[in-house]
C-alpha cells in the first residue's frame, strides 16, 4: 500500500427551488485519504464550475482499486504543473504496477527535477499505454526492447558499509 | 600492437527467466526467478515453490535485493503468470539444482554453524583439528619418500 490512493468523488450544487436537480460532477483524484480527496474535489470544481463547498455537496465518495495489482504497465501522465516562473502542461510516463505508483512516481520525479510540491501539480490525465507504439518518451522505450537484459557490474553490498574498520575491501562483484 | 584477445563478459543478466536470491526483506534466503523487468532498478519475480515455506508471492522487488545465480529458466515468455512459471520451474528442476550447487551447501552449513551451541562448536573445533592432523600427517608420508 502505497502513499496515494485513487478516489472517485461524486458531488453537486445544492438543489434550489430554481433548479431542484443539480448536475452532478465526477472526479479521480489520488489523494492520501478521504478528507484530503473532498478537499481537492471543491478546489477544482471551483476553479471549473460555479459551485462551492458552502453551496454544494459531496454525493458519493469510493475507493478505486487496480484492476491487475501484479501486472507491469506502462503509464502516461498529463499535468499542469506551476514553477517559480510560470505555468507548464507536462507529458511524462512511467513503468508500474498501478495507477497510483505511477502518480507516486511522478510526484517524487517532479520534487526530484523542479523541487516542486503536491500543490502546485495538477493532475490532468492518467492513462495505462497499452500499445507499445503508444509510448512516447526514450526513458521507457528502451524498457521495452525485445530481450532486455543488462549486468550488475557494481555493487556495493549493505554489509561493507556497517564496519569503520575491516581488514579486507569489500568485493563488489556477484 | 599486439592482436587484442576479443572475449565476450561472463557476467550474470538481470534478464527474464533469471533465478535469483532475494537478500533482506520478508523473503530473505529463497529463490525466486524473474518474470519481468520494470525499470533499471526494479524487477517483478515470482517464486512458485511448491512449499510454501520457500515460495515467494509475485512482486516489484529492487534489484539490490537480488543475488543472481547462474541458474535460467530459458524460454520463460515475458510477464508469464505464476503456473506457467511454476511449469518451467519444476521441468528444470531448479530448487534440487539449487540444493546440489556448493554456493546453496555452503549457506546451509553457515546457517547451521550459527545455531551451534558453545559446547558443539568446541566439538567442531576438535574434529577439525582431528581432520587437520591426519592431513598432515600423510602429506609428511608423502614428503618423506
Amino acid at each position: 500500500m502505497g502513499r496515494l490512493t485513487e478516489y472517485q468523488v461524486i458531488g453537486r450544487h445544492l438543489p434550489t427551488e430554481a433548479n431542484p436537480a443539480p448536475k452532478l460532477y465526477r472526479m479521480r483524484i489520488f489523494a492520501p485519504n478521504t478528507v484530503v480527496a473532498k478537499s481537492r474535489f471543491w478546489y477544482f470544481l471551483m476553479k471549473l464550475r460555479k459551485v462551492k463547498k458552502a453551496n454544494g455537496e459531496i454525493v458519493s465518495l469510493n475507493m478505486i482499486h487496480e484492476k491487475r495489482p501484479l501486472k507491469v504497465k506502462n503509464f502516461g501522465i498529463w499535468i499542469r504543473y506551476d514553477s517559480r516562473s510560470g505555468t507548464h502542461n507536462m507529458y511524462k510516463e512511467y513503468r508500474e504496477m498501478s495507477r497510483t505508483d505511477a502518480v507516486e512516481a511522478m510526484y517524487q520525479d517532479m520534487a526530484a527535477r523542479h523541487r516542486s510540491r503536491f500543490r502546485s501539480i495538477h493532475i490532468l490525465k492518467v492513462v495505462e499505454l497499452e500499445k507499445t507504439d503508444d509510448v512516447k518518451r526514450p526513458y521507457i522505450k528502451q524498457l521495452l526492447t525485445k530481450d532486455l537484459k543488462f549486468p550488475l557490474p557494481h555493487r556495493v553490498s549493505k554489509a561493507a558499509g556497517t564496519k569503520l574498520f575491516v581488514g579486507k575491501r569489500p568485493s563488489t562483484f556477484y | 600492437m599486439g592482436d587484442a584477445e576479443i572475449k565476450a563478459s561472463s557476467w550474470r543478466l538481470v534478464e527474464v527467466g533469471r533465478v535469483c536470491l532475494i537478500h533482506g526483506g520478508p523473503s530473505d534466503g529463497k529463490l525466486a526467478a524473474i518474470v519481468e523487468i520494470i525499470d533499471h532498478k526494479r524487477a517483478l519475480i515470482d517464486g512458485p515453490s511448491t512449499n510454501t515455506k520457500t515460495a515467494v508471492p509475485r512482486q516489484s522487488i529492487p534489484l539490490a535485493q537480488l543475488i543472481l545465480t547462474p541458474l535460467v529458466l530459458e524460454k520463460l515468455p515475458r510477464g508469464a503468470r505464476t503456473g506457467a512459471v511454476k511449469a518451467q520451474w519444476e521441468k528444470a528442476g531448479i530448487e534440487a539444482k539449487w540444493q546440489e550447487s556448493a554456493w546453496a551447501k555452503k549457506r546451509s552449513q553457515k546457517e547451521r554453524r550459527r545455531q551451534l551451541t558453545d559446547f558443539e562448536r568446541f566439538k567442531v573445533m576438535r574434529l577439525r583439528k582431528q581432520a587437520r592432523f591426519e592431513v598432515r600427517k600423510s602429506l609428511a608420508k608423502i614428503k618423506a619418500v
